[in-house]
């Protein structure tokens, strides 16, 4: 099995994984079984991977964050569901757009938000992972929002704080990026209505996204029938197809009557060695054009997780193009975020 | 015989309303309907009224004290408010009142669309308990309710006829749900 595939129970990598005799402040963590998300009811504790969610709780959360859409017309533009708790925003790894969205997200909810870049701080000076959560968890944090370099460490934070406190995974190396991959889901239901007669294509590096990742789990669970994972061998994760997708190497082939491209961004910071020729031959073989796109159905929609590289994975024309929904995706972010933090507050 | 027979006549109860609101709702009236009994009941007002301002109607799911106990529920629907809420007349609907801790919740999320000029409440039936300061100005009827038990409003799917039906108290984490 591809290591980017396997689910990263215990990484070593993830700085305090293995220390041992971890004692929790407020009593021993929850007892977890199968699935560290979910309490012995099945309810969501945690969000750290749309990898084994049921398709009940995905759908909950997307009409949740429906309901929540309307809240930015109001004269009062919050809801009074968070108020009193304190969300903790914890960025191993920098993300201006997905933090600020989490910001905005729990501030509509009347929740504080302490926002922590630690790269420049506790960890830099030798504290572990978990140490710092324990230190925060003194602070009364409710929730953890956590971005990280190494697969895995939400999920070990997950099983380390006490009971009361929820982590919502923000992208954790190639692992998983649950909330991107939700608001995408959003995005496609509210264009396309339905998911069970879709062509949806995911075009790129899927070897280092955890967008992609995400994303498959969702579209798979939901039960859209026509997965297409179009990119080059070497940007292409080995057993993909085990996640019930089609790869085409050949874009023109992949894009054909599809309903909905799933633009990645080339991730050149996560790339060793010599996986691509340049930027520009990429662009030539798997940049979205209007060309390209005509291949498409009429109606397709062309989304993107954003930061684009114009030019390298898609065209000005297309990003800023009549059917692109690339900055409704963003605002869609912001009522899926809070259909999470409300669902996992109240649970 | 059941429990059933014993209940008010939620048709009979709604035409006693209606007299009641008649001579007081004019045209600025903004009607708003709590989600889901409360929003069937405003239908039927809003309709027999003639009222010129479009209906409202709020989940207040978002707005309840007792969200830690019970956590979010299913199918919350977004509230609709289609008028300026901003200096207008309110009356607030809703199928049975209780603790009060409901129409607490629709005053609060109503503050965050303006500031209405009043807030009236209509209620079709009341069963008293209440836990807060709070009182209907129109109410259909009173009815004892046994313990244990809650009073629903249903809506028929066909003809859309409404009627009361007694059920067993859902048991939330810890405790009773306030209605």
């Amino acid at each position: 099995m591809n290591p980017a595939l396997a689910p990263p129970a215990q990484n070593p990598a993830v700085p305090g994984a293995s220390r041992p005799g971890i004692s929790t402040p407020g009593g021993p963590g929850p007892v977890f079984t199968s699935n560290p998300q979910l309490n012995d009811k099945g309810e969501l504790l945690h969000l750290l991977s749309l990898d084994g969610l049921p398709k009940h709780i995905l759908l909950h959360i997307l009409d949740t964050a429906h309901s929540f859409v309307g809240v930015t017309d109001r004269e009062v533009k919050k809801l009074p569901l968070l108020r009193g708790k304190s969300v903790f925003n914890l960025f191993f790894e920098n993300s201006t757009r997905t933090r600020t969205t989490f910001e905005i997200a729990a501030k509509r909810l009347s929740a504080d938000v302490i926002n922590l870049n630690i790269n420049t701080s506790s960890t830099s000076k030798g504290e572990t992972l978990l140490d710092t959560v324990d230190n925060l968890s003194a602070m009364h944090a409710d929730m953890f929002i956590v971005r990280h370099a190494s697969s895995g460490a939400p999920h070990l934070i997950a099983r380390h704080v006490a009971s009361h406190l929820h982590v919502i995974n923000a992208g954790d190396g190639r692992h998983a990026h649950p909330t991107q991959g939700l608001l995408d889901l959003y995005t496609i239901r509210h264009y396309k209505k339905e998911f069970t007669n879709l062509s949806v294509a995911i075009v790129g590096d899927l070897l280092h996204s955890r967008v992609a990742r995400s994303l498959i789990n969702g579209l798979t669970t939901l039960g859209v029938p026509d997965v297409r994972a179009i990119g080059p061998k070497t940007l292409m994760p080995a057993g993909v197809e085990k996640l019930g997708v089609h790869v085409f190497n050949d874009m023109k082939k992949g894009l054909a009557g599809c309903d909905v491209v799933v633009m990645l961004r080339l991730q050149n910071e996560r790339m060793k060695g010599p996986l691509l020729p340049s930027a520009q031959e990429f662009f030539l073989s798997y940049g979205l054009t209007p060309e390209k796109l005509a291949l498409a159905k009429p109606d397709a929609i062309v989304m993107h997780p954003g930061p684009m590289n114009r030019g390298v994975e898609i065209d000005s024309a297309v990003a800023d193009g009549p059917r692109s929904v690339i900055l409704p995706q963003v605002t869609f972010g912001i009522a899926v975020r809070m259909a999470v933090m409300s669902i996992l507050a109240g649970n | 015989m059941t429990a059933t027979a014993l209940l008010p006549d939620a048709e009979a109860l709604c035409a006693e309303l209606l007299r009641q609101l008649r001579p007081r709702v004019g045209p600025d009236t903004g009607m708003v309907g709590i989600v889901t009994g409360g929003a069937w009941l405003a239908e039927r007002l809003h309709r027999e009224l003639g009222l010129a301002t479009p209906l409202g109607t709020l989940d207040v799911s978002y707005y309840r004290d007792d969200f830690e106990r019970t956590g979010l529920k299913k199918q919350v629907r977004p509230s609709q408010i289609p008028f300026d809420v901003q200096g207008r007349p309110i009356l607030l609907v809703d199928d049975v009142l209780y603790t009060g801790r409901t129409v607490r919740a629709a005053m609060n999320e109503l503050f965050d669309y303006g500031r209405p000029a009043s807030i009236d409440l209509a209620v079709l039936v009341d069963r008293g308990g209440r836990e807060l300061p709070i009182a209907a100005r129109y109410t259909g009827g009173e009815f004892q309710v046994p313990a244990g038990k809650v009073l629903m409003l249903e809506r028929a799917q066909t003809g859309g006829a409404l009627a009361l039906r007694l059920a067993d108290q859902r048991r939330s984490r810890e405790g009773a749900t306030p209605a």
